[in-house]
Protein backbone atom coordinates (compact mmCIF):
# COMPACT_ATOMS: atom_id res chain seq x y z
CA UNK A 1 0.00 0.00 0.00
CA UNK A 2 3.04 2.22 -0.03
CA UNK A 3 3.72 4.22 -3.11
CA UNK A 4 -0.07 5.08 -3.72
CA UNK A 5 -0.73 6.55 -6.80
CA UNK A 6 -3.48 8.43 -8.15
CA UNK A 7 -5.39 5.80 -10.10
CA UNK A 8 -5.39 4.03 -6.82
CA UNK A 9 -6.47 6.96 -5.27
CA UNK A 10 -9.03 6.81 -6.91
CA UNK A 11 -10.00 3.43 -6.90
CA UNK A 12 -10.06 3.50 -2.82
CA UNK A 13 -12.70 6.83 -2.97
CA UNK A 14 -15.57 4.88 -2.26
CA UNK A 15 -14.60 2.67 0.29
CA UNK A 16 -12.47 5.47 2.02
CA UNK A 17 -15.56 7.49 2.28
CA UNK A 18 -17.53 4.50 3.42
CA UNK A 19 -15.45 4.06 6.54
CA UNK A 20 -14.38 0.54 4.81
CA UNK A 21 -10.51 0.87 4.40
CA UNK A 22 -8.73 -0.90 6.83
CA UNK A 23 -6.37 1.17 8.80
CA UNK A 24 -3.08 0.45 6.86
CA UNK A 25 -4.88 1.33 3.77
CA UNK A 26 -6.80 4.60 5.19
CA UNK A 27 -2.98 5.65 6.36
CA UNK A 28 -1.76 5.52 2.92
CA UNK A 29 -4.77 7.19 1.15
CA UNK A 30 -4.66 9.86 3.53
CA UNK A 31 -0.60 10.42 3.13
CA UNK A 32 -1.38 10.50 -0.62
CA UNK A 33 -4.32 13.05 -0.20
CA UNK A 34 -1.88 15.53 1.64
CA UNK A 35 0.90 15.29 -0.73
CA UNK A 36 -1.16 15.53 -3.80
CA UNK A 37 -3.59 18.43 -4.53
CA UNK A 38 -5.07 16.82 -7.75
CA UNK A 39 -6.14 14.22 -5.81
CA UNK A 40 -7.34 16.87 -3.01
CA UNK A 41 -9.82 18.43 -5.95
CA UNK A 42 -10.77 15.22 -7.56
CA UNK A 43 -11.88 14.16 -3.72
CA UNK A 44 -13.64 17.40 -2.98
CA UNK A 45 -15.23 17.46 -6.35
CA UNK A 46 -16.56 13.69 -6.49
CA UNK A 47 -18.19 14.60 -2.69
CA UNK A 48 -19.37 17.62 -3.90
CA UNK A 49 -20.96 15.34 -6.85
CA UNK A 50 -22.49 13.24 -4.27
CA UNK A 51 -24.22 15.85 -2.43
CA UNK A 52 -25.39 17.44 -5.74
CA UNK A 53 -27.27 14.21 -6.71
CA UNK A 54 -29.14 14.27 -3.40
CA UNK A 55 -30.40 17.50 -3.63
CA UNK A 56 -31.01 17.75 -7.50
CA UNK A 57 -34.65 17.10 -7.08
CA UNK A 58 -35.33 19.33 -3.52
CA UNK A 59 -37.08 22.48 -4.12
CA UNK A 60 -34.90 25.65 -3.76
CA UNK A 61 -37.97 27.83 -2.53
CA UNK A 62 -42.12 28.32 -2.11
CA UNK A 63 -42.06 28.57 -5.99
CA UNK A 64 -41.31 25.03 -7.12
CA UNK A 65 -41.45 23.45 -4.05
CA UNK A 66 -42.47 19.79 -5.13
CA UNK A 67 -46.29 18.88 -5.44
CA UNK A 68 -47.30 15.94 -3.13
CA UNK A 69 -50.78 15.78 -4.14
CA UNK A 70 -51.52 12.79 -6.69
CA UNK A 71 -52.49 14.52 -10.43
CA UNK A 72 -56.19 14.01 -10.59
CA UNK A 73 -55.46 11.96 -13.81
CA UNK A 74 -52.92 9.80 -11.83
CA UNK A 75 -55.66 9.42 -9.16
CA UNK A 76 -58.36 7.77 -11.62
CA UNK A 77 -55.82 5.91 -14.24
CA UNK A 78 -55.28 3.96 -10.63
CA UNK A 79 -58.68 3.73 -9.91
CA UNK A 80 -59.91 2.69 -13.07
CA UNK A 81 -57.01 -0.20 -13.41
CA UNK A 82 -58.06 -1.29 -10.17
CA UNK A 83 -61.64 -2.13 -11.54
CA UNK A 84 -60.11 -3.71 -14.38
CA UNK A 85 -57.88 -5.86 -12.11
CA UNK B 1 -27.92 26.44 4.21
CA UNK B 2 -27.74 23.04 2.13
CA UNK B 3 -31.29 22.61 0.09
CA UNK B 4 -33.38 20.00 2.02
CA UNK B 5 -33.11 16.21 0.46
CA UNK B 6 -36.38 15.11 -1.50
CA UNK B 7 -38.64 13.73 1.26
CA UNK B 8 -37.73 10.05 1.86
CA UNK B 9 -40.53 7.75 2.90
CA UNK B 10 -37.89 7.50 6.29
CA UNK B 11 -38.65 10.62 6.89
CA UNK B 12 -39.85 11.37 10.27
CA UNK B 13 -41.94 14.78 9.50
CA UNK B 14 -43.46 12.73 6.81
CA UNK B 15 -45.13 10.13 9.87
CA UNK B 16 -48.93 9.77 9.56
CA UNK B 17 -50.85 9.35 12.58
CA UNK B 18 -50.15 5.27 13.13
CA UNK B 19 -53.52 5.20 14.17
CA UNK B 20 -54.98 6.41 11.01
CA UNK B 21 -52.91 4.54 8.75
CA UNK B 22 -53.57 1.56 10.75
CA UNK B 23 -57.51 2.32 9.85
CA UNK B 24 -56.52 2.58 6.35
CA UNK B 25 -54.94 -0.44 6.04
CA UNK B 26 -57.89 -2.18 7.80
CA UNK B 27 -60.30 -0.83 5.15
CA UNK B 28 -57.96 -1.71 2.54
CA UNK B 29 -58.37 -4.91 3.24
CA UNK B 30 -61.89 -5.04 3.80
CA UNK B 31 -61.61 -3.21 -0.03
CA UNK B 32 -63.31 -0.11 0.59
CA UNK B 33 -62.94 1.44 -2.43
CA UNK B 34 -62.80 5.25 -0.34
CA UNK B 35 -59.52 3.86 1.13
CA UNK B 36 -58.27 2.37 -1.82
CA UNK B 37 -58.73 6.77 -3.17
CA UNK B 38 -57.22 7.95 -0.17
CA UNK B 39 -54.23 6.02 -0.30
CA UNK B 40 -53.68 7.11 -4.10
CA UNK B 41 -54.39 10.84 -3.59
CA UNK B 42 -51.75 10.73 -0.17
CA UNK B 43 -49.17 8.79 -1.84
CA UNK B 44 -49.17 9.15 -5.61
CA UNK B 45 -47.49 12.43 -5.62
CA UNK B 46 -44.36 11.03 -4.09
CA UNK B 47 -44.50 7.82 -5.94
CA UNK B 48 -44.71 9.46 -9.26
CA UNK B 49 -41.71 11.55 -7.97
CA UNK B 50 -40.11 8.00 -7.30
CA UNK B 51 -40.81 7.12 -10.79
CA UNK B 52 -39.75 10.19 -12.73
CA UNK B 53 -36.46 9.73 -11.25
CA UNK B 54 -35.37 6.33 -12.72
CA UNK B 55 -37.86 6.73 -15.89
CA UNK B 56 -37.70 10.25 -16.51
CA UNK B 57 -40.58 12.49 -18.00
CA UNK B 58 -42.08 9.63 -20.32
CA UNK B 59 -45.27 7.82 -19.50
CA UNK B 60 -43.62 5.07 -18.01
CA UNK B 61 -43.43 6.90 -15.07
CA UNK B 62 -47.51 7.41 -14.09
CA UNK B 63 -47.55 4.04 -15.93
CA UNK B 64 -45.07 1.98 -13.48
CA UNK B 65 -47.46 4.35 -10.53
CA UNK B 66 -50.55 2.92 -11.77
CA UNK B 67 -49.17 -0.76 -12.10
CA UNK B 68 -47.71 -0.71 -8.29
CA UNK B 69 -50.66 0.79 -6.51
CA UNK B 70 -52.53 -2.44 -8.33
CA UNK B 71 -50.14 -4.62 -7.05
CA UNK B 72 -50.31 -3.23 -3.90
CA UNK B 73 -54.29 -3.29 -3.70
CA UNK B 74 -53.64 -7.06 -4.07
CA UNK B 75 -50.63 -7.37 -1.87
CA UNK B 76 -52.49 -5.53 0.77
CA UNK B 77 -53.13 -8.39 3.02
CA UNK B 78 -49.36 -9.29 3.21
CA UNK B 79 -48.29 -6.10 4.65
CA UNK B 80 -47.67 -6.56 7.84
CA UNK B 81 -47.53 -3.11 9.49
CA UNK B 82 -44.28 -3.19 10.94
CA UNK B 83 -42.77 -0.95 7.99
CA UNK B 84 -44.55 2.17 7.44
CA UNK B 85 -47.02 2.31 4.10
CA UNK B 86 -45.30 4.73 2.85
CA UNK B 87 -41.59 2.87 3.13
CA UNK B 88 -44.10 -0.38 1.82
CA UNK B 89 -45.27 1.37 -1.13
CA UNK B 90 -41.50 2.94 -1.85
CA UNK B 91 -40.37 -0.30 -1.99
CA UNK B 92 -43.40 -1.77 -4.77
CA UNK B 93 -43.02 1.27 -7.10
CA UNK B 94 -39.10 1.29 -7.14
CA UNK B 95 -39.51 -2.15 -8.13
CA UNK B 96 -42.46 -1.31 -10.78
CA UNK B 97 -40.46 1.10 -12.40
CA UNK B 98 -37.28 -1.64 -12.62
CA UNK B 99 -39.44 -4.06 -14.28
CA UNK B 100 -40.42 -0.72 -16.67
CA UNK B 101 -36.79 -0.38 -17.37
CA UNK B 102 -35.59 -3.68 -17.99
CA UNK B 103 -38.78 -4.27 -21.06
CA UNK B 104 -38.53 -0.59 -22.41
CA UNK B 105 -36.54 -0.67 -25.99
CA UNK B 106 -32.84 0.88 -25.09
CA UNK B 107 -31.93 4.54 -26.25
CA UNK B 108 -28.04 4.86 -27.31
CA UNK B 109 -25.67 5.18 -24.65
CA UNK B 110 -22.33 6.94 -23.85
CA UNK B 111 -20.07 4.45 -22.70
CA UNK B 112 -19.37 4.64 -19.33
CA UNK B 113 -15.38 4.11 -19.38
CA UNK B 114 -15.63 7.54 -22.23
CA UNK B 115 -16.08 9.32 -18.58
CA UNK B 116 -14.05 8.05 -16.55
CA UNK B 117 -10.61 9.61 -15.39
CA UNK B 118 -7.32 8.54 -17.43
CA UNK B 119 -3.76 7.97 -15.80
CA UNK B 120 -0.48 7.90 -17.18
CA UNK B 121 1.41 5.02 -17.30
CA UNK B 122 3.12 5.84 -14.30
CA UNK B 123 -0.14 5.99 -12.87
CA UNK B 124 -0.75 9.98 -12.24
CA UNK B 125 -3.98 11.31 -13.23
CA UNK B 126 -3.64 12.27 -17.40
CA UNK B 127 -5.85 15.61 -16.69
CA UNK B 128 -5.37 16.67 -13.15
CA UNK B 129 -8.78 17.89 -11.76
CA UNK B 130 -8.96 21.45 -10.84
CA UNK B 131 -10.86 23.07 -7.87
CA UNK B 132 -14.66 23.57 -8.06
CA UNK B 133 -16.44 27.11 -7.57
CA UNK B 134 -17.78 27.24 -3.86
CA UNK B 135 -21.35 26.29 -3.79
CA UNK B 136 -22.47 29.53 -2.39
CA UNK B 137 -21.46 31.62 -5.69
CA UNK B 138 -23.62 28.92 -7.49
CA UNK B 139 -27.61 29.58 -8.47
CA UNK B 140 -28.81 26.57 -6.68
CA UNK B 141 -32.07 26.33 -9.51
CA UNK B 142 -29.75 25.74 -12.46
CA UNK B 143 -27.10 23.88 -10.60
CA UNK B 144 -30.11 21.50 -9.47
CA UNK B 145 -31.07 21.63 -13.32
CA UNK B 146 -27.37 20.83 -14.73
CA UNK B 147 -27.48 17.53 -11.93
CA UNK B 148 -30.76 16.02 -13.32
CA UNK B 149 -29.61 16.54 -17.00
CA UNK B 150 -26.61 14.78 -16.47
CA UNK B 151 -27.53 12.31 -14.15
CA UNK B 152 -30.43 11.52 -17.21
CA UNK B 153 -27.54 11.26 -19.77
CA UNK B 154 -25.66 8.24 -17.63
CA UNK B 155 -25.86 4.67 -18.82
CA UNK B 156 -29.35 2.86 -17.37
CA UNK B 157 -27.70 0.52 -15.26
CA UNK B 158 -25.18 3.09 -13.56
CA UNK B 159 -27.67 5.68 -13.37
CA UNK B 160 -30.37 2.95 -11.78
CA UNK B 161 -27.50 2.43 -8.76
CA UNK B 162 -26.79 6.27 -8.37
CA UNK B 163 -30.47 7.34 -8.23
CA UNK B 164 -31.41 4.28 -5.83
CA UNK B 165 -28.47 4.23 -3.51
CA UNK B 166 -27.84 8.08 -3.48
CA UNK B 167 -31.79 9.62 -3.58
CA UNK B 168 -34.11 6.62 -2.79
CA UNK B 169 -31.12 6.29 -0.05
CA UNK B 170 -31.64 2.71 -0.53
CA UNK B 171 -28.29 0.37 1.02
CA UNK B 172 -26.58 -1.47 -0.93
CA UNK B 173 -27.99 -4.82 -0.36
CA UNK B 174 -31.46 -3.80 -0.70
CA UNK B 175 -30.13 -2.22 -4.05
CA UNK B 176 -28.19 -5.67 -5.10
CA UNK B 177 -31.59 -7.68 -4.27
CA UNK B 178 -33.70 -5.46 -6.71
CA UNK B 179 -30.90 -5.77 -9.63
CA UNK B 180 -30.34 -9.20 -8.80
CA UNK B 181 -26.44 -8.75 -8.65
CA UNK B 182 -24.09 -8.96 -5.87
CA UNK B 183 -23.43 -6.36 -3.94
CA UNK B 184 -19.65 -5.69 -5.01
CA UNK B 185 -21.27 -4.73 -8.41
CA UNK B 186 -23.79 -2.20 -6.92
CA UNK B 187 -20.56 -0.59 -5.24
CA UNK B 188 -18.82 -0.56 -8.41
CA UNK B 189 -21.85 0.90 -10.26
CA UNK B 190 -21.98 3.20 -7.82
CA UNK B 191 -18.39 4.82 -7.55
CA UNK B 192 -18.73 4.97 -11.76
CA UNK B 193 -21.58 6.62 -11.87
CA UNK B 194 -20.25 9.22 -9.33
CA UNK B 195 -16.98 9.49 -11.27
CA UNK B 196 -18.76 9.62 -14.55
CA UNK B 197 -21.47 12.18 -13.64
CA UNK B 198 -18.15 14.28 -11.82
CA UNK B 199 -16.69 14.50 -15.39
CA UNK B 200 -20.03 15.82 -16.99
CA UNK B 201 -20.63 18.84 -14.28
CA UNK B 202 -17.23 19.39 -14.36
CA UNK B 203 -16.76 21.72 -17.06
CA UNK B 204 -19.69 23.71 -15.73
CA UNK B 205 -18.21 23.73 -11.80
CA UNK B 206 -14.65 24.28 -12.33
CA UNK B 207 -13.65 27.46 -10.50
CA UNK B 208 -11.27 28.16 -13.85
CA UNK B 209 -14.14 28.50 -16.07
CA UNK B 210 -14.98 31.81 -14.87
Amino acid sequence: MEDLRCREFTDFLLAYLDGELDPRARAAFEEHLQACPPCRDYLDSYRRTVELVGTAWSPCGPDDAIPEDAPEELVHAVLEARRRA
Amino acid sequence: MAPARPESPNDPKSAPDPAAEERLVIALRSRDEDAYEQLVRAHGGRMLAVARRLLGDSEDAPDAVQEAFVSAFRSIDSFEGQARLSTWLHRIVVNAALMKLRTRRRKPEQPIDDLLPTFEADGHHREPGKPWQPAARLEQREVHRLVRENIAKLPDAYRTVLVLRDIEELDTAEVAALLEVNAGVVKTRLHRARQALRTLLDPHLRADRE
